[in-house]
């Protein structure tokens, strides 16, 4: 149970950058980027190749955000400067991205076994690895906070909040757009070099359904540690992104569901935590309405209402 | 200051929708003009907003601030020059950030934005200075979001985020409309004094025949695309609302119609 705990850890640490990455473009920009599902290969694919043909880690690491800026910017440019429906210029990029992560590795799967990665070193160490990882989240978090309190952070926040605002004030939203698609698959191809290189592999399928997962982890955090500030929010992120990886742990004990029902187990998740809170509300809101209106009419009741 | 000459925009053109919004448009504002706009329904009073400001692009013409044109520019390039307050109350602030980050935004206008933080002590006491001007007391409120503030509140901070940075050209799209009358007077008040202490050269378009015979220092009526009338300040000051609306009568030869119109 407490190896599993700490599996659990170890995953939602390293799928975090990703859940950041999806956080940007979903909540941020209000911009649902299925790129995601590519680059996250992408990444992974990067490191794998050049950590397999004896290339250093970290700069294998390095190279693969690069790759994730690169394909993000495409998709901006494709949403932004093409006009191209911002689903669809996803999609098409995961599609081409599909073939260039293909021509990248040369072949279906790559072995990272028997290679130092990054966590060579401190994988012996359970606390160590952990803690060393939950500082690198950590600080890539802050870093983000930072950025998005600076005046093109605050332009990169306001093109999702209020778009036509920002422009008026003088901010190119088209610009904005690019910036945040591309920091963010370059996000999500750092979290796939880190899952190539603890699970020992890169292969092809590896993104799959990583849009889904992110959301997940950005709903679940939002959801149960709150949004009050952009401080707050990357860090329930964060969190989500464990709690995710709790949750599946603990499904996956349960007797009669297999490690393949796992994307359905995430697609329930997902669902159930967008319509709950959205169920909730509205109940909410009736129930408010239906208190103001008594509480309004008996107070012109009171006062002696005229026929 | 703002030079408007022969602008015109056609709406859909070549299809049945074909409509003439701007047609022929000269329009000279000097430095410190506070120019009021009145105007029937589709006269065109909006698109010459969104012309200046560059939602839009003028089919042919050109608009001119300072001497330069500007015409060509994209609307971002183009707010240096130009504060502008739309009408929805919800238009001119981003709700999900702080009443602080909205005005770090406006405190860049039309200034290379960078990695310098948006808010610091420095930027924050000047913030604070301006807001106490509005006097409803969002000095005390400096982090609350802007989605908790009521229309009126939003609406006096999208009026100082336009002008604190002390624009060349303020334009007014019909900015008191969609607020209850009280904060509607509150907004005309902080507007008419804003105006005045920064000296703004002003474009206000409104509804209110009262209110666009009591400020400023000319009125201008629009209707199909066309000034039809332009009254200067002497005449102006002794102008009454059934005055003004039989002259367009007299212009036009139908009654104004605007569904919001308020006579005063």
């Amino acid at each position: 149970m407490l190896e599993s705990l700490t599996g659990a850890v170890e995953l939602g640490l390293l799928y975090a950058l990703m859940a950041i990455g999806v956080y940007i473009t979903f909540r941020i920009l209000d911009f649902p980027d299925l790129t995601v599902d590519a680059s996250f290969t992408t990444g992974g694919a990067v490191a794998a190749v050049m950590i397999s043909n004896g290339g250093s880690p970290l700069l294998a690491t390095i190279c693969a955000f690069g790759c994730g800026l690169a394909a993000g910017a495409v998709t901006g440019l494709l949403h932004t400067k093409g006009k191209v429906n911002g689903l669809l210029a996803g999609i098409l990029m995961m599609i081409a991205l599909y073939s260039v992560n293909m021509r990248i590795m040369g072949k279906p799967n790559i072995s990272l076994v028997n290679t130092d990665t990054l966590f060579t070193s401190i994988e012996g160490n359970t606390v160590l690895y952990l803690l060393v990882l939950a500082i690198v989240v950590i600080m890539v978090k802050l870093l983000l906070d930072a950025f998005l309190h600076t005046d093109l952070g605050l332009a990169l926040r306001a093109t999702g909040d209020n778009a036509r605002m920002i422009r008026s004030l003088g901010a190119n939203t088209d610009t904005t757009k690019i910036i945040g698609v591309s920091l963010s698959n370059g996000l999500v191809a750092v979290s796939g070099a880190m899952i190539a290189q603890q699970s020992g592999f890169a292969d092809m399928s590896m993104g799959v359904g990583t849009i889904v997962l992110g959301l997940a982890s950005v709903i679940i955090g939002e959801a149960i540690f709150g949004i009050r500030s952009v401080v707050r929010a990357t860090l329930a992120v964060i969190l989500g992104s464990i709690v995710y990886r709790i949750i599946v742990a603990l499904a996956l004990r349960v007797e009669f569901l297999d490690t393949s029902d796992l994307k359905l187990i995430t697609a329930v998740i997902v669902v159930g935590a967008l319509v709950i809170p959205t169920v909730r509300r509205s109940m909410k809101q009736k129930s408010v309405a239906r208190r103001r209106t008594q509480e309004l009419i008996a107070a012109a009741g009171s006062q002696g209402g005229r026929s | 200051m703002l030079d408007i000459s022969q602008v015109s925009k056609l709406f859909n053109p070549g299809t049945p929708d074909e409509k003439i919004a701007l047609m022929n448009i000269q329009l000279k504002l000097e430095p410190g003009d506070f120019v009021t706009v009145i105007g029937s329904n589709g006269a065109g009073k909006s698109t010459l907003m969104n012309i200046i400001s560059g939602v839009m692009k003028p089919d042919i013409g050109e608009v001119r601030i300072g001497g330069k044109a500007i015409h060509h520019l994209p609307e971002h390039m183009r707010s240096r020059w130009i504060g502008r307050v739309f009408q929805d109350p919800m238009a001119g602030t981003a709700p999900t950030m702080s009443i602080e980050e909205n005005l770090s935004m406006a405190y860049k206008r039309g200034k290379a934005r960078g990695f310098g933080w948006g808010a610091n002590a420095a930027k924050r006491k000047l913030f604070r200075e301006q807001l106490s001007r509005l006097g409803i007391r969002l000095e005390d409120r400096m982090s609350a979001k802007v989605g908790l503030l009521s229309g009126g509140e939003r609406q006096a901070l999208s009026l100082l985020m336009a002008t604190f940075t002390q624009p060349q050209i303020l334009l007014l799209d019909e900015h008191t409309a969609a607020l209850d009358p009280a904060r509607a007077e509150l907004i005309t008040d902080l507007t008419e004094e804003i105006v005045r202490d920064m000296s703004l050269t002003t474009l206000m378009v409104t509804h209110n025949m009262e209110q666009a015979i009591r400020l400023g220092n000319r009125l201008i009526m629009m209707d199909k695309g066309r000034i039809i009338l332009d009254i200067p300040e002497s005449r102006k000051r002794d102008l009454t609302v059934p005055q003004l609306l039989g002259e367009f009568e007299r212009i036009s030869g139908r009654q104004l119609a605007d569904d919001r119109i308020v006579l005063g």
